[in-house]
């Protein structure tokens, strides 16, 4: 965090300064570990041995925080009979199908629980958020034994569950040493509880993965156990890999979601029109209840008088996603000749791409290309400059595609707002214009759309309905004439359609047409006609809950705070202890109160108790705090919602070094998506080629790719080189000097670096003998003032079955002294001339679906190994 | 020795009601993030130095301070790669075969009927490692600057006045005056100020004196994300520090001091630093010298000396001189 957040750091620093421990546990001693009062090196991929082994500690010694698990997680509900555990049936849940590498996760259901429809319907390869909180899941009764005792309530699972991540086992399979183990159980225990709490921060070390969202939710396990969601101090933040990534799902970049995590269509389902999209995304219990004032409220936003109830609002015209859509099968497909265009905005996939070589390849297959950044990144300039280009392999008089580079405005020559990971959305203002042509990315979208507008305008086709419809009526500002950002924000805050009055938040969202709005979860942004993301108020801080700092700018939903906070008070309403006083329900007043807005009914007791048949958030009961879900509870348990498991499991990453000690049949995540290409060359685990684990991590003096570092030489020269950290056993045996070269190997690349030979690395002793990890920043890229050879370029694709997330965190390679002889990927000569070619409109047959160890292909014509 | 006002010899600003300004650098909460380094940059838009990967350097690669590098972070990884500390720590764990206890196949654990033994009473955890507070570092961070010394070695070797004595005691190097005689680098004890091989002249840091005229605090002190660089009037910063040390002290982390501040008077670091620093190891280990002064402080005593005798033999000469011409005369 000190490395990559150092100006949030200052937080940690500060607490630490009043006493908070922290530990940090990396594969690398870094800058934070130095901060750190523990560091403990782990293997890395196997972050879930290692908590896995702190929850059996914590179920074991009856560490767990009772009162809170009992009440608050679904720890006493009982599962169906059906169900068999990854412990049961050698690392698998019930319910694989080993053809298709999917689940069928009806026998993972609650006893007496009933699934919707669409839960059994196959799924794409990621997961939309009502899906995770439980939509799929209403109707039926379940079960519970507060004593948890029953052998099929959730709590029995979970102790059979990780009732072999003992100490030695942690100490087998991460490396790490039963004192370390033992000193962090013991002051995460002593740590947790009525009066104190625990934070746990993770990156993209835990993201990164095939098990990433199952590594996530493990430490989400370890905290509900604990009693730390939902109560101050405590809770689990991400640290983005960006600034306002947490935006670009909000009011999403992504394929799959439409604003507010509603998600997108899908073609070829049962979702053609809206009232049965209505029934797949809606529950009848719990929040998403309200599912379909959301979404006619978004799209009276976006087709205005057009969407009426007779078209069903327009929903129609929403495109529907026919597969996965994500950024590495688009990039196989692009490969495959099958993407005409492309659109590239503050990103460098040619750098900062996992297998960056096929990247490369993939975009010189593209018919035309659009960069629009500050300099002219590598992404530009690949068919000119690329180490393919370099090696002769491919050439710029065969390379067809026209590159489009557009200036960017940098961010203080523009206006908007960020979004941080607290969900705390802060507009800026601009300081000074854009110099020459450089644009905002609002400029930008918004004449784009405009000339489209433009192109087919009185059109009457069908297809061009959208378009044509598109409410697209923002004012235009000064000599650039650009669009009035705070426009944009009202549209999305919400708005009466007859009087155009701003709605003071989504619970004036109707589901009749009266309302637009687009993006739910943002309603309340511009309530009053105030810009609440530009207030700067921090008030008194020192005072009790002051740091809560409601009008700092404005978070979602509603301008709360801490989400869940309704679990900073016990079931009677009364917080926990006086230290840790948060939100609590004001008898006298009948309503709930505190330092944050409360994340509940503001008037619903806690002695509410809902009928056997109440629907919607009548169905949430007074202590039931985690009221998106629909059963009010905390998930230790996820009967639905995840596809590769309902708990998380100890995988191996793709490629190891060593076999999955738990379950030597299978070896990383069943479900895990794999693209089986002769492009995408795997190692096998254990591979003695490759026994070094390779971890990637990024440095404070630059910024991802390096777009924004690397040209600008205050940054560049103080990490002027490319270099590997490695530790000096794996280094003196191998004859790699500190400050020489190395190369690292691949079957995808191989790289030179610098090397920094350094105690700070270290090997572990995994199952019984020594493991190396080396070390790489992935910032180096072929143009700049600073090159080098590119980290990703080693990498090959694989991804997390629920959000298609590579594994850049953990992969096998080799390290040898020297420089390189050969270009970096010399190995994948060939493979694009090789790709079998898909048309551009032709759909591909890229169903849903996600590949398992078995033979599945992603696209047309792949060929199995 | 606080607020020392500059010696009468020193070329100085005088102002009155102005204080003597200066820096507390406290090591121990700098996260080696380089904010100052490249703030400082930006602010007096000087060049960068270089683009070589420094071997031996860990993260630091503009290696010290220049003409053009008036804040620089030094890491120090103190634990030396030492291939033989690695195998013994290696060794030291358990052997491959026999000693590890066997991970059992699923289901061992679970009996014959499936269900768990009951869950033991909570008894005591396991003798644990205490977690003391200050382990002990692997990695120094420092943040280096001018010292802005109270005995300025710069400023007295300086032949043209180009260096200056500012009305908070801070010592300045004006560019325009400066003729790159270069008498000013060796007379630094501590390597800060040097020449700018293409432009010729010296430079350093000016404790942002512009800045200073327009009450803005110093941009590597604004830059900085945790304050591990303090900027203030110098006797307050000495009261912090001293109380930041205590403090340190109380937590067991014994080895942190002053360096440069509140010093033994036999061991002031020329006559007290306005940039101080807390560390945590012996000075050698940031690259400091243990004793330091201005040489011509140093000097002082035996230059008089030299120079009352120079002027009594030059004045005896003179009149001997005369006494000789006057005989002739007549």
């Amino acid at each position: 965090m000190a490395e990559a957040h150092p100006v949030g750091f200052r937080w940690v620093m500060k607490a630490k300064e009043r006493g908070a421990r922290i530990i940090n546990i990396d594969p690398r001693y870094s800058r934070t570990s130095e901060i750190a009062d523990h560091h403990v090196h782990i293997r890395a991929g196997t972050d879930i041995a290692f908590l896995g082994g702190l929850i059996r500690h914590v179920l074991e010694t009856e560490s767990y925080f009772h009162e809170y698990v009992v009440n608050y997680t679904n720890a006493s509900t009982i599962i169906n009979e059906d169900f068999r555990d990854a412990e049961d049936l050698g690392g698998l849940f019930s319910g694989f199908d080993p053809e298709t590498g999917t689940y069928d996760r009806s026998s993972w259901m609650y006893e007496g629980g009933e699934m919707a429809s669409a839960a059994g319907v196959r799924e794409h390869a990621s997961q939309a958020f009502e899906e995770q909180t439980g939509a799929g899941m209403h109707g039926g009764h379940m079960h519970r034994d507060d004593t948890l005792q029953h052998s099929r309530c959730v709590f029995q699972i979970l102790r059979r569950h990780f009732s072999r991540y003992t100490p030695a086992m942690v100490q087998r399979i991460c490396g790490i040493s039963a004192e370390d183990f033992d000193a962090v159980a013991k002051a995460l225990i002593e740590n947790s509880g009525r009066e104190r709490t625990t934070a746990f921060c993770y990156a993209l070390g835990w993201t990164q993965h095939t098990a990433g969202v199952q590594m996530i939710r493990t430490a989400a396990i370890l905290q509900l156990l604990l009693g730390n969601i939902g109560r101050p101090g405590g809770g689990i933040m991400a640290l983005r890999g960006h600034a306002s990534i947490q935006g670009s799902t909000d009011i999403p970049t992504l394929y799959d979601l439409l604003p507010g995590y509603l998600h997108m269509p899908r073609a070829g389902e049962e979702e053609l029109d809206l009232k049965s999209y209505i029934d797949t995304g809606g529950a009848e219990r719990g929040w998403w209840s309200n599912f379909d004032k959301y979404i006619v409220s978004f799209l009276k936003a976006w087709f205005g008088d057009a969407a009426t109830e007779e078209n069903g609002y327009g929903f129609g015209a929403i495109p529907r996603i026919s597969g996965n859509h994500s950024h590495f099968a688009t990039t196989m497909r692009m490969l495959d000749g099958g993407v005409e265009g492309f659109f590239v905005m503050g990103q460098n996939p040619a750098v900062g791409s996992q297998h960056a070589g096929l990247q490369r390849r993939a975009l010189a297959k593209l018919k035309w290309l659009v960069v629009r950044d500050l300099a002219e990144i590598e992404t530009a300039t690949f068919w000119r400059d690329s180490p393919e280009v370099q090696s002769g392999e491919l050439s710029p008089g065969q390379i067809q595609t026209e590159v489009f580079l557009m200036p960017a405005a940098a961010h203080v020559e523009k206006e908007g707002c960020f979004t941080n990971t607290q969900r705390l959305v802060q507009f800026r203002d601009k300081a000074l214009e854009p110099p020459g042509d450089a644009r905002s990315e609002l400029w930008f979208m918004h004449h784009l759309a405009k000339r489209v507008k433009a192109h087919y305008a009185g059109s009457d086709r069908r297809r061009d309905w959208p378009i044509v419809n598109l409410r697209w009526d923002y004012p235009e500002l000064g000599e650039n004439r650009e669009p009035d950002v705070e426009a944009v924000m009202k549209e999305i805050n919400g708005y009466e359609v007859a009087s155009g009055r701003l709605v003071s938040g989504f619970g004036e969202l109707r589901n009749d047409g009266s309302t637009a709005c687009g993006c739910w979860i943002y309603s309340g942004i511009f309530a009053g006609g105030i810009n609440q993301a530009r207030r700067r108020n921090p008030g008194e801080i020192r005072s009790e809950g002051g740091d809560v700092s409601p009008e700092w700018a404005w978070a979602w939903p509603a301008n709360r705070r801490m989400l869940y906070n309704r679990a900073s008070a016990d079931p009677q309403g009364r917080p926990w202890s006086e230290r840790k006083k948060y939100v609590w329900w004001d008898d006298a007043q009948g309503r709930w109160t505190g330092y944050d807005v409360p994340d509940f009914p503001a008037d619903k007791a806690p002695d509410y108790r809902a009928s056997d048949d109440a629907t919607g958030m009548d169905a949430i009961n007074g202590d039931d705090p985690f009221m998106m879900m629909a059963d009010g509870r905390a998930w230790l348990y996820s009967p639905s919602g995840l596809l590769d498991g309902p708990l998380p499991t100890h995988y191996e990453p793709i490629e190891s070094p060593v076999h999955n000690l738990l379950y030597p049949d299978l070896g990383a995540d069943p479900a895990g998506i794999r693209w089986r290409r002769p492009e995408n060359p795997l190692h096998a685990t254990a591979d003695p080629r490759y026994p070094i684990v390779a971890t990637t991590f990024r440095l404070t003096e630059h910024h991802t790719a390096g777009g924004m570092s690397r040209t600008l030489p205050w940054l560049g020269e103080l990490q002027p080189e490319m270099f590997a950290e490695i530790d000096p056993v794996l280094a003196r045996e191998r004859g790699i000097e500190d400050g020489g070269w190395m190369t690292i190997v691949t079957d995808r690349a191989e790289i030179e670096a610098r090397a920094l030979v350094t105690d700070r690395m270290r090997p572990l002793q995994v199952d019984g003998r020594p493991v190396h990890q080396v070390g790489l920043p992935w910032h180096w890229g072929y143009s700049g003032g600073y090159p080098g050879d590119s980290t990703n370029d080693l990498g090959a694709l694989s991804g997390d079955p629920n959000v298609s997330i590579q594994e850049s965190k953990a992969f096998t390679c080799d390290v040898k002294a020297g420089r390189r002889s050969v270009p970096t990927t010399e190995r994948l000569k060939g493979v694009a001339a090789n790709a079998p070619r898909v048309a551009p409109n032709e759909d591909d047959g890229n169903a849903f679906g996600v590949a398992g160890e078995c033979a599945w292909r992603q696209t047309r014509g792949g060929v199995d190994q | 020795m606080s607020g020392t006002v500059a010696a009468p010899t020193e070329l100085a600003i005088h102002r009155s009601g102005a204080r003597r300004m200066g820096f507390f650098t406290d090591t121990t909460v700098c996260i080696g993030c380089k904010a100052c380094e490249v703030a400082c940059k930006q602010w007096n838009d000087l060049p960068a130095d270089g683009s070589q990967f420094k071997k031996g350097g860990s993260y630091d690669h503009t290696g010290d301070l220049s003409a053009s590098t008036w804040r620089h972070v030094r890491f120090v990884e103190l634990l030396e790669p030492s291939p033989q500390l690695q195998q013994e720590a290696i060794g030291a764990l358990p052997a491959s075969s026999g000693a590890l206890p066997a991970i059992p196949p699923a289901g061992e654990l679970l009996g014959s009927s499936g269900a768990l033994p009951a869950i033991p009473p909570a008894g005591e955890l396991p003798d644990l490692v205490a977690m003391a507070e200050g382990v002990g570092s692997k990695w120094l961070f420092m943040s280096d600057v001018c010292k802005h010394c109270t005995n300025a070695g710069c400023l007295d070797a300086c032949p043209t006045g180009a260096l200056i004595r500012t009305e908070h005691q801070t010592v300045v190097l004006q560019a325009d005056v400066c003729n790159g005689c270069g008498y000013c680098v060796p007379a630094c004890p501590f390597g800060v100020v040097a020449r700018d091989p293409v432009d010729g002249r010296a430079g350093k840091c000016t404790l942002c004196y512009d800045r200073l005229q327009d009450g803005l605090e110093p941009a590597c002190a604004k830059a900085c994300p945790t304050d591990s660089i303090q900027f203030g009037p110098y006797e307050d910063l000495v009261t912090q520090a001293e109380r930041r040390v205590a403090e340190l002290h109380r937590r067991g982390v014994d080895g942190a001091y002053l360096y440069g501040a509140a010093d033994e008077p036999e061991h002031e670091l020329a006559g007290g630093l306005g940039a101080f620093f807390l560390l945590t190891e012996p000075p050698e280990r940031y690259g400091l010298p243990a004793e330091a002064d201005s040489p011509i402080q140093e000097n002082l005593l035996a230059a008089t000396a030299a120079a009352i005798g120079a002027g009594l033999l030059a004045a005896s000469g003179a009149a001997l001189a005369f006494a000789t011409a006057r005989r002739r005369l007549h």
